[in-house]
């Protein structure tokens, strides 16, 4: 039988804003499959994002939804969590909200390690102002503002991530579609700040500036980039040149930020 | 049973106040001259099972205090100018998402790092017009410690009442000035929260004009399922560009409090039946205009003072009906001119006004402003 999204989908809010060929779409069916595999209850569960393209996504979603400000998902989300710990909290949006004007929130989120799970859309651009580079769009690439190549380095989310503290990092792409409910389900399950970041396509406003004829040759990219980890440990770094690694790529368990606060709270009645 | 009696800092009563509203959770950052409100806030909260959370930035500390907003909280956020800056741009969202959330911010001297110790009162029109687009403001000026803790419980009941935000902003000498303070005892002060919707999960619409402008806000959480944005938005809360939906809302959020002035705007009349000369002030200076009307009284001058509680909304009427009795008005203001330029407004020219401006860190003393009283009598 075919998998029902509708049980999950506002009534009446599709179409979406999305382009044809756009792998926004793809993450949301993967999301919904993942709340569906953990049976997340839609009024205990809130789904919070930024701006641009991929921060619409909640306004779909039959659930607690908030469209916040540019690059202030997380900080809203904070407070929606420490306010209220039993719900589960998901962040959506791009790489250019969640990474430059929101990437403080973003890396203070990952050090407090709040059970939170946050999936970053990568697709290397800012899609919904026309095509301007990002901090993910890499160097020499083509954007509206980069027109003679980009000379700016790219972040790497995942080791950003890592390095900020989150405790469950995962990467994915909108090619490997059946992949991305199972990151964002073993995401959600882990208690802490969890990041997914999944490896997305424009073809709007990257595609077509970097010469990439089709969506289905961005999809193709995506599909000859992703190594998994562990068909990279048999790699030599020879092979490895150019290749993205995908799967979840760090995990660790460490005390979380509600659950730490609920002490403070035992600490301060005695 | 005698009452409980305090010798109490400006910022602690803030803090005592908020408490007393019933707020449960803060955010914030730190900053002089408002860190001590969060101090406060920090011991006081998980005492009750209330959250504190220290934020990245000032952005984040007003993002957190509406993400618990609409959990259902009461929420609390202080700053002080350089901060405000920051938070302006939340501070819209949540004049157009209508979260109710109270904001205290210290007048400290500006712009930018200014004079972070110095008394200010420059933050007036920061309070108005600091958020882009057209918006509601509400926003008090106390004068004393006691008055900073009622009139911060006065705030929060604002909030809920209008679901939109509210800034308390007391001028650096009110906030770290200590005085006594008799706490009132619960339920003397009026305690209000937001109203809750009465209708089924399914019907919940979180902007139904239906129950009046001011529609009941569910709380995340409780089995009421609706989307916040910051976009212009329909009754349903969903993102809409049509036209007459968005001019209708647009009106609304700023008719909640034009309409509502009278219930809003506070103020006390101090000496003016048969003034002459009218002062008015606000926050510490109105403390100094005081003491300037008592001695212009002692020595024959018949003079009286406007005191400002409610700064926004403008107390518009009230000074045109005194330009209609006195000769001229004294604005003595910690800023610029701020005041003076509403009073000018409000007065259109039936009454002379004259400002006395001080941006040098340093208090208006009584002195100046009774010397003026003579020069303008």
């Amino acid at each position: 039988m075919a998998f029902d999204y509708d049980k999950y989908i506002r009534p009446g809010k599709l179409p979406h804003i999305w382009c044809p060929g756009c792998g926004h779409g793809i993450v949301m069916k993967g999301l919904i499959r993942a709340i569906d595999t953990l049976g997340l209850q839609k009024d205990n569960t809130a789904i919070v994002s930024g701006i641009g393209c991929a921060s619409r996504l909640p306004g779909y979603m039959d659930f607690c939804t908030l469209h916040t400000a540019h690059g202030r998902a997380a900080a809203f989300a904070t407070g929606v969590k420490m306010a209220k710990p039993e719900m589960n909290v998901i962040l959506v949006g791009g790489d250019g909200d969640g990474t430059a004007i929101g990437g403080n929130h973003f890396i203070h989120a990952c050090r407090r390690n709040i059970d939170m799970t946050y999936i970053i859309m990568n697709n290397n651009i800012y899609g919904m102002t026309g095509g301007q580079f990002s901090p993910c769009t890499p160097t020499g690439a083509k954007a509206s503002t980069t027109v003679y190549g980009n000379p700016d380095p790219a972040f790497d989310v995942a080791k950003l991530a890592i390095g900020a503290g989150a405790t469950f990092v995962a990467r994915g792409t909108a090619y490997h579609a059946t992949q991305i409910d199972k990151l964002i389900a073993e995401a959600i399950q882990h208690k802490g700040f969890s990041v997914v970041e999944i490896l997305d396509d424009c073809p709007t406003t990257y595609g077509r500036r970097n010469k990439f004829k089709s969506v289905i040759e961005m999809m193709n990219r995506l599909k000859d980039i992703a190594v998994p980890v562990k068909a990279a440990e048999k790699m030599t770094a020879e092979q490895l040149e150019g290749k993205i690694l995908t799967g979840v790529l760090y995990k660790e368990e460490r005390p979380n930020y509600t659950d730490e606060y609920a002490k403070v709270i035992e600490r301060a009645k005695k | 049973m005698a009452k409980k009696v305090a010798f109490l800092q400006g910022n602690e009563a803030a803090a005592q106040g908020a408490l007393y509203a019933g707020c449960t959770f803060f955010g914030g950052y730190p900053i002089t001259p408002s860190t001590e409100v969060a101090e406060v806030m920090s011991v006081e909260l998980p005492k009750i099972g209330g959250k504190f959370i220290q934020m990245e930035d000032e952005i984040g500390a007003m993002a957190s205090v509406i993400g618990a907003s609409l959990t259902g909280a009461k929420v609390l956020t202080a700053t002080s100018g350089p901060g405000l800056s920051l938070k302006q741009e939340l501070i819209g969202y949540a004049c157009i998402a209508e979260t109710p959330c109270v904001i205290v911010n210290v007048m400290r001297g500006g712009p930018s790092t200014g004079m972070p110790t110095g008394p200010s009162q420059s933050d007036v029109m920061c309070a108005k017009w600091g958020t882009h687009g057209d918006h509601p403001a509400i926003c008090l000026t106390p004068a004393s410690v006691q008055e900073l803790f009622e009139e911060t419980v006065r705030a929060f009941n604002l909030a809920e009442k209008y679901r939109t935000p509210v800034m308390v902003m007391p001028d650096e000498i009110v906030a770290h000035m200590r005085e006594r303070i008799v706490f009132p005892e619960p339920g003397e002060l009026e305690v209000i929260n937001r109203t809750a919707p009465t209708v089924a999960p399914a019907e919940y619409k979180p902007y139904d004009t239906s129950f009046g402008d001011v529609p009941p806000l569910a709380a995340f959480g409780s089995g009421y399922r609706f989307h916040v944005t910051g976009l212009n938005k329909g009754q349903d809360g969903f993102p809409t560009t049509k036209a007459a939906w968005v001019q209708a809302e647009e009106e609304r959020q700023v008719r909640k409090v034009d309409a509502n002035v009278d219930d809003i705007v506070q103020f006390e009349e101090y000496e003016l039946a048969d003034a002459e000369v009218a002062i008015v002030a606000f926050g510490s200076t109105s403390r100094s205009a005081r003491f300037a009307v008592n001695e212009a009284r002692k020595q024959g001058i018949k003079a009286g003072l406007f005191r400002i509680k409610t700064f926004w909304p403008f107390p518009d009427k009230q000074i045109a009906a005194l330009a209609g009795k006195v000769k001229a008005f004294i604005t003595p203001e910690m800023n610029l001119g701020m005041c003076t330029g509403e009073v000018k407004r409000c007065a259109e020219g039936k009454a002379a006004v004259h400002g006395i401006f001080r941006v040098d860190g340093e208090p208006i003393n009584p002195g100046q402003i009774l010397e003026k009283i003579k020069e303008v009598k």
